[in-house]
């Protein structure tokens, strides 16, 4: 496939939160405003392009026994490394996003990718599949970020446009299952809608 | 009764799954039926508990004494993925049934984030040993309930006539979020 | 390029070269973020002490100094001094208690232990419910009241302090935090 079609990929026909149903935990956590779960997915796809493209590089020098312990070894230290740049340059979302920012590290999607992808790859091929599959993650939180930020808190990017809450339940733990939930039977009725 | 309030806080009030959304894609995953449900719940309370030990040892003696605490991620998810490999080992041995059982769902405890995120939690709010020892394994606990409740749930969805685009997933998930729902109720608990 | 064999030598030398590869560069990133990461954290504390006490032309972070708790910690306090007298004490205090995790504040009182004003620095509370406590709504209820008669309880507990409708654990939390300050600045018997 081209370079297009494998950015693609990523974006809609394979995307790891709506589709392959991948990466949850972050996905609900991260999503209580718009502007949380962007971040959260702009962390995660820094991560997933570094962590593709230093493994496509070293794949051929791994030897296959110990491919998990290394692409491990790999992704958390740019987990690590987006870590500390967050801690010192965005302190306050950094806060939000809290324990989540380490759990980069078991987020399925990357390793998803790594054994999957970016083993088996190029380097260009693994760096296109980690940008299509990291931003069509931050595309589908940015997503549900809206959707429970606009219902729960009355706002959207930080901007409240009512005075007073919205519908609190939104912006937690039961709001967020219910939201992801319906997001994807939307996504699943409009696939089959396709199909006819 | 510090002990009590952190079991109780962990299994229902703060629970893994539904209050602090970790464990989740297991959550989805392994909870069609009831009896793997159980497996994993056995599988993910060993390795937690073990695993909150054996980090919080390396947190306090290694990482603290050097001051090294940026390397917490690397040698947490390593200490991690190396006792899952154990325990594979270990049950090939031990019980074959119960490998074959879980299958592929035991190398992915690795990636549970309820795990590694139990092991931060711990460092995170300052429990000693035995405090940590005693919410992971209540943490373990509440991931259980939740999961055996959603498979005992998901067992009698199957005979219910869910619309097409609802069907997996997404039912499972707005399960989940009325389960949430219902826990949320427990915060009344705590006086 | 053939793939590298899995010979005992190649992976101890793979997983070897990884790992100091990796430490490498975390203690270049670690090092080169200490200091941005410090600055952050103290422009943080300073914001906070701005809005606690009165305007100061001292340097409250230079002449920080601790106070014991009396349980086994102690406290930050920051001077705040307009022309060599003392016209506050900014407070870094603590509680435990959180219904999330633990709670910081920073409390600004007067030398007579009169609050002036609290700033909450961090806390993990519930969205919608204890994170109100950040509001003026609940959080001026405190200025100008001096905890040796405004007893810092919430109503449910037999004091006058009005709690965060559905968050009683996070205000209570909340006045365990601001008691504890007071408490450690009486102790001090500071002039």
């Amino acid at each position: 496939m081209n370079q297009l079609q494998n950015f693609n990929k990523g974006f809609i026909r394979e995307n790891p939160v709506l589709v392959l149903v991948l990466g949850m935990c972050p996905t609900l956590a991260t999503t209580s405003s718009s502007l949380n779960g962007l971040g959260m997915g702009i962390a995660t796809t820094f991560v997933l392009v570094g962590s593709n493209v230093v493994i496509s590089l070293l794949s051929n020098l791994i030897p296959d026994k110990v491919r998990i312990p290394t692409f491990i070894v790999i992704i958390a230290s740019f987990v690590t490394i987006v870590d500390l740049l967050m801690q010192a340059y965005v302190p306050d979302l950094y806060e939000k996003l809290g324990i989540f920012i380490p759990l980069i590290v078991v987020n399925c999607i990357v390793l998803g990718r790594a054994e999957a992808f970016a083993s088996k790859n190029s380097v260009f091929s693994s760096l296109i599949d980690g940008l299509g599959m990291g931003l069509g993650f931050t595309m589908a939180l940015g997503i549900l970020g809206a959707f429970r930020e606009i219902l729960g808190s009355g706002a959207i990017f930080g901007y409240k446009f009512i005075s007073g809450d919205g519908i609190l339940v939104f912006i937690l733990a039961p709001g967020a299952f219910i939201a992801l939930g319906y997001l994807i039977a939307l996504i699943n009725s409009l696939k089959e809608l396709k199909k006819d | 009764m510090e002990y009590i309030l952190i079991i109780i806080s962990a299994i229902f009030i703060n629970n893994v799954v539904l209050a602090q959304y970790l464990g989740i894609c297991p959550f989805l995953g392994v909870s069609n039926k009831v009896n793997t449900a159980l497996g994993m719940t056995g599988a993910v309370t060993f390795v937690i508990v073990l695993a909150t030990m054996v980090t919080y040892l390396i947190q306090t003696y290694i990482l603290n004494k050097l001051g090294i605490g940026f390397m917490q991620t690397i040698t947490f998810i390593l200490v991690i993925a190396s006792l899952v490999q154990m325990v594979e080992i270990i049950l090939k041995k031990v019980s074959q049934p119960l490998y074959q059982a879980l299958g592929i769902f035991l190398p992915l405890i690795t990636t549970n984030c309820a795990v590694l995120g139990v092991a931060i939690l711990v460092i995170k709010k300052e429990y000693n040993l035995v405090e940590g020892v005693v919410y992971s394994a209540s943490t373990a606990i509440g991931f259980g309930l939740a999961l055996v409740i959603l498979a005992g749930i998901r067992e009698q969805l199957e005979l219910a006539d869910v619309p097409k685009g609802m069907k997996g997933v997404p039912m499972s998930l707005v399960v989940a979020g009325i389960m949430a729902l219902a826990f949320m109720g427990f915060t009344g608990i705590v006086k | 390029m053939a793939k590298t064999e899995s010979t005992f030598r190649n992976m101890a030398l793979a997983l070897t070269l990884i790992a100091l590869a990796a430490s490498t560069c975390l203690g270049f990133v670690y090092e080169l973020t200490k200091k941005p990461i410090e600055l952050s954290n103290l422009n943080k504390k300073l914001d906070a002490i701005k809005q606690v006490v009165p305007e100061f032309t001292n340097n409250p972070n230079e002449e920080m100094f601790r106070l014991p708790t009396g349980e086994g910690d102690s406290l930050e306090i920051y001077p705040a001094k307009k022309d060599d007298v003392i016209i506050g004490y900014a407070i870094n205090t603590y509680t435990k208690n959180g219904f999330s995790g633990n709670i910081n504040l920073m409390a600004g009182f007067k030398p007579d232990g009169t609050i002036i004003n609290i700033s909450v620095l961090q806390q993990k509370e519930t969205p919608g419910l204890g994170t109100k406590m950040t509001e003026p709504a609940f959080k001026d209820q405190f200025n100008e009241k001096n905890p040796s008669e405004f007893i810092l309880k919430v109503i449910k507990d037999g004091g006058p302090v009005d709690a965060i409708t559905a968050a009683t654990i996070s205000s209570r939390a909340f006045c365990d935090a601001v008691q504890r300050a007071y408490n450690t600045l009486k102790k001090g018997d500071l002039k």
